[in-house]
């Protein structure tokens, strides 16, 4: 049992007394409602792991959606100084490399929709492949596929899936640099030949949704936003070619650990320094990751706007469906901090969190410069999602903020909760629309799986490291 | 004696595996993944495939013959459904496995299973045989 210290409403520490071997303190971004929840399980031992890494700089981070994952928790956030033999650990990216979410608006209301919503739903259901190992129309030869890994976005706009104005709007424009396509291996390629442009399964989802309440109207209305508006999200990653790549580096690095005079509580967290070269190479290949998975999220986005142009009959001008953002929410990235007065490279992993840049970063699109960052954190299939923007007070976080609901409940739990009921039947009732492949996964995604995301935002929002902007609720919802 | 059961674990699926030696274990385990991933009720097949793998330790050995069943499960399409491990030590093993193509049997498919981690892995002895916690990224 972790001890917990109350910082103030929305911080709670885990001291570095906690556990030997912790150089810095944990620090959970939570309420009262939540901490108990985080108690219960192993996630706040998670945190206290983290802090035995390497180069670990202020604390090793949770937000308010964590809970119990592997080797970190999900949620969790740590920066490590490269200069101080900061570190880089697979493990604590995650198997899914660069899973992220994307936003599209539409010009359509919510009533423009609802006669068409079925036919909507099982468009995208049949034009979108989903489900495990579900392998996609869109084949690349191995050379190409090379390119695809460095050129990200660029390389699926430059072959008709998409526009060039995407790219603006996607972090990293949909291609973070340094990708080395020979520091994969030829066993990724070929788990991931063929899945560009499929959704996978699980959690992944592309979801209608309506906008129901504005917070921020002059943001909203720099994003083009209204209330009744119909919007899309799409939730995906980088499928087998991530899955492999974080599995081979893991492997690998347990191996190094001892060259590098490096202990960790747990194997999932073994891990290199960055300037290492076992450090570079899986920067290497987990850029090509990140960068398959945002090709594959525009390849996704364009298979939806055809549907939507199919079923409603309507052009791409009329239906107005313009990228919003595209952020990751399991990655590693190199980004430069303040510390103590000093200017830092910090090697930043994000595992279940979004970055949230603040206004006026020189990395975000000129649109958004005055806004901040858009953050995007979908709820459950039956409660909301929110668009957030970045502020200026999550330099505390390293620009780092919740990912989503949180799992609440094990999916065997909710599978045994969901027996002889019909989820989908009792989401209808409620308006919403559902599809999926797999045949345990609506009872798996039950709304009461998750924590709530109106909690899990209002302690975002109200520790100030992110701004509500809007929040949307699900129409229509397909899952892998 | 049971062959696996599942642990509550909120984000993705603990399995408790058990086997009187670490060859049982190791076919048990094997079992676990694909019963998760698919119904293998009833299921029959011809293909057979062998694997022999070399690792630094009995619980890294375990890591890699799932991922090794794994990856041939994405890549050619085959589910396993029985497992024959004919020669183990706790740095090696020479194993065989019993399949048939996912093409006729799509319907059977369950949960997309990411890999196996190395979370808090530990394999352990005691009177009844052996036993291993497993976390599956899914």
């Amino acid at each position: 049992m972790y001890n917990l210290e109350k910082i103030d409403d929305y911080r709670w520490r885990i001291p570095k007394s906690c556990k030997a071997g912790m150089r810095v303190d944990g620090v959970v971004y939570a309420d009262e409602r939540m901490i108990e929840d985080i108690r219960s399980d192993k996630a706040a031992e998670q945190v206290a792991n983290v802090a035995f890494l390497p180069g670990i700089v202020k604390y090793s981070l949770a937000m308010p959606d964590i809970h119990w994952g592997y080797g970190a928790p999900i949620g969790g956030v740590g920066a490590f100084d490269i200069e101080e033999g900061g570190i880089v650990s697979p493990g604590f990216c995650g198997y899914d490399i660069n899973c992220g979410i994307r936003l599209v608006k539409t010009n359509l209301k919510e009533d423009d929709v609802k006669p068409k919503l079925k036919d909507l739903v099982y468009g995208l259901y049949n034009d979108i492949p989903a489900g495990v190992g579900s392998k996609g129309d869109i084949k690349v030869s191995a050379s190409e596929e090379r390119k695809l890994l460095v050129e990200g976005s660029k390389w699926v706009v430059d072959h008709g899936y998409g526009r060039a104005e995407d790219l603006e709007y996607t972090e990293e424009r949909g291609a973070v640099k340094g990708a080395d396509p020979d520091k994969v291996s030829p066993r990724a390629y070929e788990r991931g030949k063929n899945q560009s442009g499929t959704l996978g399964s699980g959690n992944h989802f592309l979801e209608i949704q309506t906008i129901d309440e504005i917070f921020d109207e002059e943001i909203a209305g720099t994003f083009g936003l209204e209330k009744g508006q119909v919007t899309l999200m799409i939730h995906s990653g980088s499928r087998g070619l991530g899955y492999q790549v974080c599995d081979e580096y893991s492997k690998d690095f347990i191996r190094c650990l001892s060259k590098y005079n490096i202990n960790v509580p747990d194997r999932q967290l073994a891990c290199a320094p960055v300037n290492s070269d076992e450090g570079k190479a899986y920067l290497g290949a987990m850029r090509c990751a990140a960068n398959y998975a945002w090709a594959n999220r525009q390849c996704l986005m364009h298979l939806a706007r055809l549907v939507f142009e199919k079923v409603l009959h309507m052009g791409p001008k009329d239906l107005g469906m313009d990228l919003i953002y595209d952020v990751a929410h399991n990655i590693v990235k190199i980004e430069k901090y303040n510390i103590n007065g000093k200017e830092k490279m910090l090697c930043v992993h994000r595992k279940g969190a979004t970055r949230a840049f603040p206004p006026g970063h020189p990395e975000l699109p000129d649109k958004y410069k005055k806004t901040g960052q858009p953050v995007i954190i979908p709820g459950d299939m039956g409660r909301n999602s929110y668009l957030l923007v970045g502020t200026k007070k999550a330099e505390e976080t390293f620009y780092s903020t919740a990912h989503g609901a949180g799992r609440r409940l094990s999916r065997s739990a909710a599978i045994q909760a969901g027996r002889g009921r019909s989820i989908s039947r009792e989401l209808e009732n409620r308006g919403i629309i559902v599809m999926s492949s797999g045949r345990e996964t609506l009872a798996e995604e039950m709304p009461e799986a998750y924590k709530d995301v109106n909690e899990v935002v209002s302690v975002v929002h109200g520790a100030g490291i992110s701004k509500k902007v809007c929040k949307m609720r699900p129409m229509g919802v397909i899952k892998g | 004696m049971k062959r696996y059961e599942q642990f509550p674990h909120t984000a993705d699926i603990g399995v408790r595996v058990f086997g009187v030696d670490l060859k049982e274990l190791f076919e048990n385990a094997a079992f676990a993944m694909f019963d998760l991933l698919a119904d293998l009720e009833g299921l029959k097949g011809d293909i057979v495939k062998d694997f022999e793998i070399k690792a630094p330790s009995k619980e890294e050995l375990l890591v890699d013959w799932l991922d090794e069943l794994l990856f041939n499960f994405y890549t050619k399409s085959i589910i396993f459904f029985k497992f024959d491990v004919r020669e183990i030590s706790e740095t090696g093993l020479k194993a065989r496995a019993f399949g048939r193509p996912v093409a006729s049997n799509k319907n059977r498919l369950k949960t997309e299973i990411k890999a196996a981690t190395y979370s808090d892995l530990k394999i352990v002895k005691d009177g009844s045989g052996y036993r291993v916690e497993i976390i599956f990224d899914v």
